[in-house]
């Protein structure tokens, strides 16, 4: 029996593990019983719900590049109502924690949708995104604003108990200034990052390969720029961070924890493997017994050679 | 569905630069049903980095066979396998085709290029079924043509050098307005404009038809929502190709 401590808590929220699965990535939980055993994972993070269904954005959503994928999808879902009356039963019977992922054009609308999950037991905590690339309205026009991102998080805040954790972008100039603003106005952690605004183009049609001509770039081609942008908001703040962007293996993981993350998502890893996020778990936890550390916690910021802030910045 | 590493047993060329893989699951080759198929890792690195989907071409005792032609990275990988090689293959995914029904007596099976893929498989369902099965296959010309593991096959050709001198469409539609074909119903497979000429044939004509869809794909599992085709009725704009399809009846889809 391991004696490796791998839960950490979040606003008074026990996770039993430090690896979630990524908003989007994993649909709202039931779609791969057959293969993944969710009870194993630390959280699972839904599909960003609105307030209404989505349809999402016409084919084709999703384009492959080297070491990863555009995506434009629009946020389909099934809408609140629905994730209430079809989905919360089933992930009220999970033992693992379940955030569900709120994304709106309004911050009304953001305030509607919290206010509905409010009332319902099975939601343990909020992820906000603030920060979809692929949607007209709202999306990536909140994330990208200082002040408005600051202002949803402060109107969320005053509403829930529950875990409030905002997914900032990374299509920004500092990072660490939204994770800043939103520690501010209350939140209890972050997300970084959300996908990097990419395209695609085919070159004999002369033609973008998305229809939306751009989209949201994931999988391992982001990892080194989601690590740079953990580091910066990790040492912005001193709410947790959780660490997103191309982790595929234990070591991706193990690397986010050292540049400061307090946990990590699986995302894009889980459409080539359900069960990514379980094995990723597992490994952290072996990775430990072998280095003869009795808390995961102990890898988190570990990194050495720190550097000053100052000079952080001339980086970027 | 299931995931697990399969060994390879062989990579064929069964016509011109079309191959057909062959691996070993028992798991998948006992569960699967005709039209849906397996999503499997050519490659272990990140380029490519999604899984390919292929429809399940045949089964036999615990062997699984996929057909493709190399197109990209994906497939070129699947032709260097040999036998013995493993192969990380998730499946069986997908809604099959609905066979078991009273609608129709004669299956007319129709094929446009590799949409040949689902036939043999599907032939073997319904020959289980004891249903008549007609076959019709179109190929650019005889050498690409693959045409075995068919029951009563008819064969077009673009370039005429076998069979019917034209589209596999025209082929079906002379078939079909012979009346000595009982109660049809098509089951039909190949690219786009192939589907959308039967779709409005059938469709004119009243034959019930069913139709495997071929595209990108993030997941294969409905968790990406990669996958949209777009629907006729009903209060959602899109089913996903992956697990509402690949199959859909003409009826509920715009192609």
């Amino acid at each position: 029996m391991s004696m490796v401590n791998t839960s950490f808590a979040l606003a008074g929220v026990e996770f039993k593990n430090r690896v979630l699965v990524a908003s989007g990535t994993f649909g709202y939980g039931d779609e791969c019983l057959d293969l993944v055993d969710v009870n194993t994972l630390g959280g699972i993070i839904t599909k960003s719900l609105s307030l209404n269904p989505r349809d999402g954005n016409p084919p084709v959503r999703i384009v492959e590049t080297p070491c990863g994928m555009l995506n434009s999808i629009g946020l389909a879902n099934i809408g609140v109502d629905k994730f209430v009356s079809e989905k919360l039963p089933f992930l009220r019977t999970v033992d693992t924690v379940v955030i569900a992922n709120i994304a709106a054009s309004t911050i009304d609308e953001y305030c509607e949708v919290l206010a509905i999950l409010e009332s319902h037991d099975g939601v343990d905590g909020y992820e906000i995104n603030v920060s979809c690339p692929n949607v007209k309205d709202g999306g990536l026009s909140f994330g990208t604003n200082l002040d408005l991102t600051q202002e949803i998080t402060r109107r969320l805040r005053s509403m829930t108990r529950r875990p409030l954790i905002i997914k900032l972008t990374p299509n920004v100039a500092y990072i660490s200034e939204f994770a800043r603003a939103v520690e501010d106005a209350g939140a209890d952690a972050v997300s970084v990052i959300n996908t990097i605004i990419g395209m695609a183009v085919d070159v004999k049609q002369r033609k973008a390969l998305l229809p939306t001509v751009t989209g949201g770039l994931s999988g391992p081609a982001i990892k080194p720029v989601a690590l740079a942008k953990v580091y910066e908001a990790s040492r912005a703040v001193k709410i947790p961070v959780l660490g997103i962007g191309g982790i595929m293996t234990t070591e991706d993981a193990i690397e986010f924890l050292m540049v400061g993350a307090a946990a990590v998502q699986v995302g894009t890893a889980n459409f080539i493997d359900p069960g990514a996020g379980t094995k990723i778990a597992h490994g952290i936890r072996r990775f430990c017994e072998d280095q003869h550390l009795e808390d995961v916690g102990s890898l988190v910021g570990c990194l050495e050679a720190e550097v000053d802030a100052s000079v952080l910045h001339s980086w970027l | 569905m299931i995931q697990e590493l399969c060994g390879v047993q062989e990579v064929c060329e069964v016509a011109e630069s079309i191959y057909v893989l062959k691996f070993v699951s028992e798991g998948i080759s006992k569960s699967v049903c005709a039209g849906q198929f397996v999503n499997i890792k050519t490659e272990n690195s990140f380029i490519p980095l999604l899984r390919r989907p292929f429809s399940v071409y045949r089964t036999e005792g615990e062997s699984v066979e996929i057909i493709f032609n190399v197109i990209g990275r994906g497939s070129a990988a699947l032709q260097r396998k040999r036998a013995g090689e493993m192969l990380d293959v998730l499946g069986p995914l997908g809604s099959p085709f609905t066979i078991h029904r009273s609608d129709f007596e004669t299956a007319v099976l129709v094929g446009g290029g590799l949409g040949v893929a689902p036939l043999p498989i599907l032939t073997q369902f319904l020959k289980r079924a004891r249903k008549d099965i007609l076959t019709i296959l179109g190929a650019r010309t005889a050498r690409r043509l693959v045409d075995t593991h068919l029951e009563q096959v008819h064969v077009s050709t673009d370039d005429g050098s076998r069979g019917f001198h034209g589209t596999v469409v025209d082929l079906a539609k002379r078939l079909l307005q012979n009346h000595t074909v009982k109660n049809p119903k098509i089951f039909g497979c190949g690219p786009t404009p192939m589907l959308r000429a039967l779709g409005v044939f059938a469709i004119e004509h009243d034959i019930p038809s069913e139709f495997s869809l071929e595209g990108p794909m993030g997941c294969g599992v409905g968790i990406c929502q990669g996958c949209p085709v777009e629907l006729v009725h009903g209060d959602k704009k899109y089913a996903l190709m992956c697990t509402d399809g690949p199959t859909f009846d003409i009826h509920s889809i715009r192609i």
